[in-house]
């Protein structure tokens, strides 16, 4: 089984966003990159595959010069080869640009399966996977927690979260998946496995290679447009409740009553 | 030239979701603005009877009964609203941002090969007269405000509980079509075996009005079930911290943070959670926040309205009593 692995670097979780007084962007200055979180449950799904099934894990990402690492990270967990659509024309694709870019990269490639995260936590549209599977003409399921392959390898049985529970669905492959926290529990890479990363290819692909048209393609090729970024509003300073426990509780009751009217 | 704003009305458990009527509420603001149709889009099978509520709001309900779409397909539910966009042409196509919107819409916008803004916490018609959609980034911690190409219709998803609902005034009936669902079974390539509901049936923590969440605080799964009685007074649903749902004290579904679940209560009460970026950024844009830490240097504490210096396992079981006296009175 070839399972492709859509990938993308963003900011830590931890990382303090600022705004640029402007409104053009965010500062970038000291910003910590990492793999999305997702993309991690995603990578190692396809190496879990890969070690019961055979075949090969492959990772695709768009992104600048930088998420070269997130690439090696994933290389370093275990997966096989990769693939980086880098190219200034890429640069601001929205969903839909970026599921075209990577559905062209991917058309090149043998595949059973599609396996991305569920929504990169950088720009939080989780809009990707589903726009690739409309592309490429595949059944795609949403926020999958659990993954079973058919013997035959034709179908797949997952588990996926929904409001107030869990759906159980069978999908024909190939397919897209996108993956959910739970699914299982991503590998840290190995010293071993970071020596051998160096070796694996990453290959590069830019506009040229990829072969759209320029106007197909990052924020050309784009549906929608960022016009401005601001900061969330600001909170005013809170109260602190004071008083023995009783009397302190009290308070409190009495002020989301009146005061604030949220009871 | 396309016209119509158009909104997906969801159906859960027989009956239509509350988001849709904010939608809807939304859409007649800006219909009016535009000078155009509001039209409403119910799919689903026996659903004729949710029709008439959709008309008290709707200037047309669009409605398409077939058994393929009693149970939630991607395939099915794209088919029929990607013939029915295609033949229509509205300018504007709206869904909630729930699990089926979420879903579903980034399929049809990559169909129609139109934009899709998902996870809006705010919509206006700009001046020249396209939609612009204001949503979170970086699970709130700024914000952006997206435009349009000249693609149509423009797609926006919002979220549950963030725009006002308007009942209307019950002087208006729109009206009512049923439309040929036209699925062809052989393209349906999913199949729903089995849908298990959680043991406890609760709201959602995602359209919750009040959250009560625990953190590492808790110290462990049966601590929670303080929160779980302060909630059942409160009719609250339970969150936890990433600390917590890592600890394997709760389910990752009631995780609230950026790798969690972004909410936007009216109260979130925060027990135990010391507040770290993550968690911040997935609560920050509740209506009011509670905190109580015994940590007086808790983060937490400078994103509450209201704190309580103390240990949570003294103060809720006395908070839930207080609320219970409050709640008994009125």
């Amino acid at each position: 089984m070839n399972v492709i692995v859509c990938m993308k670097q963003v900011p830590d979780t931890e990382t303090l966003i600022k705004v640029k007084p402007d409104g053009s962007g965010i500062v970038t200055d000291d910003i910590k990159y990492v793999m999305n979180p997702y993309c991690e449950f995603a990578v190692e799904e396809s190496l879990r595959i890969k070690e019961k099934q055979g075949g090969a894990s492959i990772l695709v990402t768009m992104g600048p010069a930088r998420a070269v690492e997130t690439l090696r990270t994933g290389l370093a967990m275990g997966s096989d080869r990769s693939i980086h659509l880098n190219d200034p024309a890429f640069e601001g694709a929205d969903g839909f640009a970026t599921a075209k870019a990577l559905a062209e990269a991917i058309k090149k490639e043998q595949y059973d399966l599609i396996l991305c995260g569920k929504q990169a936590v950088d720009d939080d549209m989780a809009q990707v996977g589903q726009s690739l599977a409309e592309l490429l003409n595949l059944p795609h399921v949403t926020l999958i927690t659990k993954l079973e392959i058919s013997a035959d390898k034709k179908k797949a049985k997952v588990e996926r979260e929904v409001d107030g529970g869990k759906e159980v669905i069978e999908v024909g492959l190939p397919a897209v998946l996108t993956c959910q926290k739970g699914l299982n529990e991503p590998r840290y890479a190995s010293l071993p496995g970071i020596m051998k990363a160096k070796k694996k290819e990453v290959k590069a692909i830019n506009l040229g290679a990829l072969g759209l048209p320029a106007d197909q393609v990052g924020a050309a090729g784009s549906k929608i447009k960022i016009m401005k970024y601001s900061s969330p509003p600001s909170r005013p300073p809170g109260k602190i409740v004071t008083g023995e426990i009783l009397e302190a509780a009290q308070k409190l009751v009495k002020l989301l009553r009146e005061e604030a009217k949220v009871i | 030239m396309a016209k119509g704003i158009w909104v997906f009305a969801e159906v859960k458990d027989k009956n239509i979701r509350k988001v849709t009527f904010e939608l809807l509420s939304q859409g007649r603001k800006m219909a009016e603005k535009l000078g155009e149709e509001l039209v409403a889009v119910l799919l689903g099978s026996e659903v004729e009877g949710l029709t008439g509520r959709l008309a008290e709001y709707a200037d047309k309900v669009f409605w398409a009964d077939d058994p393929a779409l009693a149970q939630y397909t991607t395939d099915a539910y794209a088919s029929v609203l990607a013939n029915l966009l295609k033949e229509h042409q509205p300018s504007i196509f709206l869904c909630g941002a729930t699990v089926i919107g979420k879903d579903l819409s980034p399929r049809l916008a990559a169909r129609l090969e139109t934009g899709l803004a998902t996870d809006c916490t705010a919509l206006s018609i700009g001046d020249n007269g396209a939609l612009v959609a204001k949503r979170p980034v970086y699970a709130g911690k700024a914000f952006i405000e997206l435009g349009f190409s000249e693609a149509r219709p423009q797609m926006a998803q919002i979220r549950p509980n963030v725009l006002e609902m308007v009942p209307p005034d019950g002087s208006k009936k729109g009206s009512i079509a049923k439309v040929d669902a036209k699925i062809d079974a052989g393209s349906l390539r999913t199949t729903v075996l089995e849908v298990v509901k959680s043991a406890a049936a609760k709201v959602d923590l995602t359209e919750a009005e009040i959250i009560v969440s625990g953190g590492r605080g808790m110290k462990s799964s049966e601590n929670f079930k303080v929160l779980e009685d302060l909630a059942e007074v409160i009719k609250a649903t339970v969150g936890a911290s990433r600390a917590a749902v890592d600890s394997g004290w709760r389910e990752h579904g009631d995780q609230v943070g950026q790798t969690g679940k972004v909410v936007t209560p009216n109260l979130y009460i925060a027990c135990g959670i010391s507040g770290a970026i993550q968690h911040l950024a997935g609560m920050g844009s509740s209506k009011v926040i509670v905190a109580i830490n015994k940590d007086p240097d808790a983060p937490i504490f400078q994103k509450a309205d209201y704190g309580i210096v103390e240990d949570l396992f003294k103060v809720v079981p006395v908070l839930s009593e207080e609320f219970k006296k409050l709640l008994s009175e009125s």
